[in-house]
């Protein structure tokens, strides 16, 4: 059941060898924890974090995909009680039916409940809803000495693993609290705007009236137009709202994969010239429309519809960069797009949106304020230009997403996150011989001496 | 780790007094601090550069090694205090050709330093670096070793040596992800060079450093530095010996 395996992330950087290892129940997770070799263990899910925080070079990886069952849905209480290796996708498919929703979806469903547990993920909902570990009602979480607990949002421990980047264990069964819905659509309120300034004043006004909210701008254009881009707000859809032919299946989804791209595809496809081309084709399919009902793969995920569509970057891969700013340095968004564009990196995949409160987890990402999402292909001067990014993000009191890190520096992720030895600490004392251990956690420092 | 942009944290340079890789290790740290372990023999010039590479921001450990001697354990204490990201292998001899093809001492030291002692810190390399899962080697080659001139065919067949089992190993260790740069420098301007007429094309220790650091990002396998090397090479392998012979180089 363990063979050998280079990995790497979604950004397609830095691979590395592992010892993989497929657990088929509770038991296989404890007896390869337990028998964990010195450079230690790590639970991966379905690949989709973008740097290292699912490989362990030189150690066991475990492939949690292969601890799928879905044990319990509750229609009425909207608690469902599944495994970790359970993807977003193959949840949200079997809950629709009775009419829930998983609350926190992020820009993919391709990923595990114990991935978006330890990367205590977010989505286009965070401001009303929060991340994902809000939703997390317990969780049963395998020690380093191979203990099994069950723990709840009165654990400290529980807290220290939302967020924890599988560094404190590894989840293998969590109860979840979905909500309740109509439909599976969504009535969805675009807004083609101008320019950055207002589309981040646009965004600031009403956003609590909607229950996503995020926005997509360009990153190429510059002089006036900087930063034009498409607001999308949408609530879910009601079956009152529906058009007459989808009343009949109200909560019917269908997400056909159209094509999964090839593993052909040179490096530097993505220059500034596609970058542009790309920008204005975005920009302008989607005019200000109110209203439209849309299903759940065009409104939330469009990128889904392509399977492996990272391959289009290249051998080399991209990186995406992704940080938050308090609400109060909103600027920092403004300055860091000026100083991509100075340095002539090209980015088509950019996202905003506005925080609403975090939660009590030390390494949770969101705070109130900006989150700026980028995704720059790898070439010349982009580590240059990620450090002198940093530098503003960490001025003003930011922090970057684990989730998506894969260049910085430990002390940036130090001074990021003022929670950190509190989560150390916690940390420590359940796995005091670090068992549990990732590239991530090698480059970043974020366990062992 | 290295990173996502090739940023090691790690460097391991094996010819601790070497000038271009102490450029090397300069280059890469330039942008990042980084742990670095020196091998080299004892001496003012090894203490010298781990205070270069210390005012440089570096964390420097110094770990005793003579590549005459065929000692490969050096390779084995360098990885006791962490992973290794980056390996350069930069140790060397060019010794003098009119001594070493006559003195059979002095052509086997020459072997010896130059290919017995690099293909068993390359073995060494390769097991490490498969067991900790990832990394990146570095081997100095020549382009003395692409074609024997009979000006410096001692030290060039060493390099030929040398070139060939690293090009093989980066083959080895392709398929466990373990990264192999071999690097062919003309001329370059450093104290084993001194007082020699400089061939044309002739370069310094941080040009060859922008190079291999480069080459290290981006899995480059082969790189000649200055790249138009690559060209001039390639013509002159093809060149006639009763021409080739009359050439100035």
């Amino acid at each position: 059941m363990s063979d050998t395996q280079l990995l790497h992330g979604w950004g397609r950087t830095a691979p590395s060898l592992a010892r993989v290892v497929t657990p088929r129940s509770v038991e296989d997770v404890v007896a390869a924890v337990t028998s964990a070799g010195p450079r230690g263990v790590i639970a991966r899910g379905l690949g989709r974090s973008y740097g290292d925080p699912a490989q362990n070079a030189g150690g066991t990886v475990l492939a949690m995909a292969g601890l799928g069952e879905i044990h319990a849905i509750e229609a009425e209480s909207g608690l469902v009680d599944v495994d970790a290796g359970v993807s977003l996708d193959t949840l949200m498919r079997a809950a629709l039916p009775h009419g829930l929703w998983l609350p926190v979806l992020p820009g993919t469903r391709q990923v595990t409940v114990g991935g978006a547990i330890g990367a205590d993920i977010h989505g286009k909902a965070h401001h009303v809803v929060g991340s994902f570990g809000n939703h997390v009602r317990a969780l049963t979480l395998v020690t380093a000495d191979g203990g099994v607990h069950e723990l709840t949002p009165e654990d400290d421990l529980f807290w220290a693993t939302v967020a924890g980047m599988g560094l404190t264990g590894v989840v293998v069964r969590a109860r979840l609290q979905l909500h309740h819905v109509e439909t599976a659509y969504f009535k969805v309120d675009t807004e083609q705007i101008d320019n950055l300034a207002e589309l981040m004043a646009r965004q600031s006004t009403d956003d609590e009236k909607y229950a996503e909210s995020v926005s997509w701008f360009d990153a190429v254009t510059t002089g006036a137009h900087f930063g034009r881009g498409l607001l999308t707000r949408a609530n879910h859809a009601t079956v009152a709202d529906l058009p007459a032919k989808l009343r009949d299946e109200p909560l019917k989804f269908d997400a056909p994969q159209l094509l999964t791209v090839p593993d052909v595809f040179p490096s530097g496809l993505l220059n500034r010239l596609t970058g542009k081309l790309f920008s204005e084709l975005w920009y302008r399919k989607s005019p200000t429309r109110m209203g439209a009902i849309q299903n759940i793969t065009q409104f939330l995920h469009p990128l889904d519809i392509i399977g492996e569509w990272n391959r289009g970057y290249g051998p080399r891969g991209f990186l995406q960069y992704q940080f938050v700013v308090p609400e109060a340095r909103s600027d920092v968004i403004r300055e860091v797009l000026e100083r991509m564009t100075a340095a002539r990196q090209v980015s088509a995949l950019n996202v905003l949106k506005r925080f609403g409160e975090g939660n009590r987890a030390p390494l949770s990402f969101p705070m109130p304020g900006w989150t700026l999402c980028v995704d720059i292909p790898i070439g010349p001067g982009l580590g240059a230009l990620c450090d002198e990014l940093d530098e503003l993000v960490l001025a003003a009191g930011g922090r970057h997403y684990l989730a998506k890190e894969s260049r910085t520096t430990p002390a940036a992720i130090r001074r990021g996150y003022p929670r950190f030895d509190e989560w150390r600490k916690i940390r420590d004392a359940v796995d005091p011989h670090n068992v549990f251990a990732s590239d991530m956690s090698r480059r970043l420092e974020l366990t062992g001496d | 780790m290295i990173d996502a942009v090739g940023n090691p944290q790690s460097i391991l340079l094996l010819g601790g007094t070497s000038e271009i890789g102490l450029a090397t290790v300069e280059a890469f740290a330039s942008d990042r601090p980084l742990r670095v372990v020196l091998a080299g023999r004892p001496s003012p010039r090894l203490d010298a550069a781990k205070a270069r590479l210390e005012a440089r921001g570096c964390a420097v450990e110094v770990i005793p090694f003579d590549a005459r001697d065929g000692d490969v354990e050096v390779v084995a204490k360098a990885f006791t205090s962490g992973d290794i990201d980056v390996a350069l292998v930069a140790f060397g001899l060019l010794g003098d050709n009119e001594k070493a093809w006559t003195d059979v001492a002095t052509a086997v030291e020459l072997a010896q330093v130059n290919y017995t002692a690099a293909v068993g810190v390359g073995v060494a390399l390769g097991e490490r670096m498969t067991a900790q899962g990832h990394g990146s080697i570095v081997a100095f080659s020549s382009v003395a070793g692409e074609r024997a001139r009979r000006s410096n065919f001692v030290y060039g067949s060493t390099k030929a040596g040398l070139d060939a089992f690293y090009s093989g190993l980066t083959e080895a260790l392709r398929p466990v992800g373990v990264h192999v740069t071999v690097v062919r420098p003309g001329f370059v301007h450093t104290r084993m060079t001194e007082g020699l007429k400089p061939a044309p094309l002739s370069t310094t220790p941080e040009a060859v450093a922008a190079v291999v650091v480069d080459a290290v990002r981006t899995h480059k396998e082969l790189v000649w530095a200055p790249a138009p090397l690559r060209f001039v090479m390639s013509a002159l392998r093809h060149v006639p010996r009763p021409i080739f012979r009359r050439l100035p180089i």
